[in-house]
């Protein structure tokens, strides 16, 4: 059973590292995501990032503005999952005072 | 098990180095604006200096500091800050989390796009810093410290 899940594990990495062998490099300038426009012609979201987000929210920090403004509702949830693992570890380990 | 034992070095080496961390947690999370940091990781690194008196002073020292039963509330108004805004710029005429339409007079709709990053990032440390201390206090209820 173990060399069964060994060898499973080592084709899946085997297929992983194949696939990431297909992605662009980081960086390069004629991948798609890259490109300013997508193949279908608008404009792609990166671009409108890099150029618009200091004089939309003036603020430089370009990542503030994406992780904040542009992508809210992105960041709204994450600190909903917070809450909710803190609300759940409090349900589940907190007991009730014994008033003994 | 180790048993807990008070150490004067570790104490005092804490008591001093507490603050300084929480200063920097409040720098990391104003100065998001302008350089790399922001609600969370300030959060995180408030919620170190807060855990850092409670294993060096153990639970019922570090009560004086911040109270076990303040985690949850404290978390629940992060994210109430952070929904408050979204919703105050619905209700003055924008959409959800639009920030430039936020109900402060005087500023053009970029500022209050920065003001409305800013409002969201505190609500997000807040929620995080919380959050983080009452998982540490949930996981030791029970357990005979000191």
């Amino acid at each position: 059973m173990k060399i069964i899940n060994g060898i499973l594990l080592i084709s899946f990495g085997a297929l992983l590292v194949y696939a990431s062998l297909g992605l662009p490099n980081r960086g390069d300038v004629d991948a798609v995501m890259h490109r300013e426009k997508s193949p279908t012609g608008s404009q792609g979201a990166s671009s409108y990032y890099i150029r618009n987000a200091d004089k939309d929210a003036n603020t430089p920090n370009m990542v503030t503005v994406i992780l904040a403004d542009y992508r809210g509702y992105d960041t709204l949830g994450e600190e909903t999952v917070i809450l909710t693992a803190g609300l759940i570890c409090f349900l589940i380990l907190r007991r009730k005072k014994n008033k003994s | 098990m180790l048993r807990y034992k008070s150490n004067l070095i570790i104490l005092m080496v804490s008591r001093v180095v507490s603050p300084f961390i929480m200063l920097f947690a409040l720098y990391v999370i104003f100065h998001g604006h302008y350089s790399p940091g922001g609600g969370f990781q300030g959060g995180t690194i408030m919620a170190a200096s807060l855990l850092l008196m409670r294993l060096a002073a153990g639970r019922e020292i570090a009560q004086l500091q911040f109270k076990t039963i303040l985690g949850t509330p404290l978390g629940s108004i992060g994210v109430l800050i952070y929904f408050g805004t979204g919703f105050a710029a619905m209700l003055s005429g924008g959409e959800f989390l639009n920030y430039s339409f936020l109900p402060f007079a005087g500023f053009t709709a970029a500022e209050l796009r920065s003001l409305g990053i800013l409002m969201v990032e505190i609500g997000v440390g807040l929620a995080v810093m919380a959050i983080l201390v009452a998982i540490y206090d949930d996981l030791l209820e029970g357990y005979p410290h000191d």
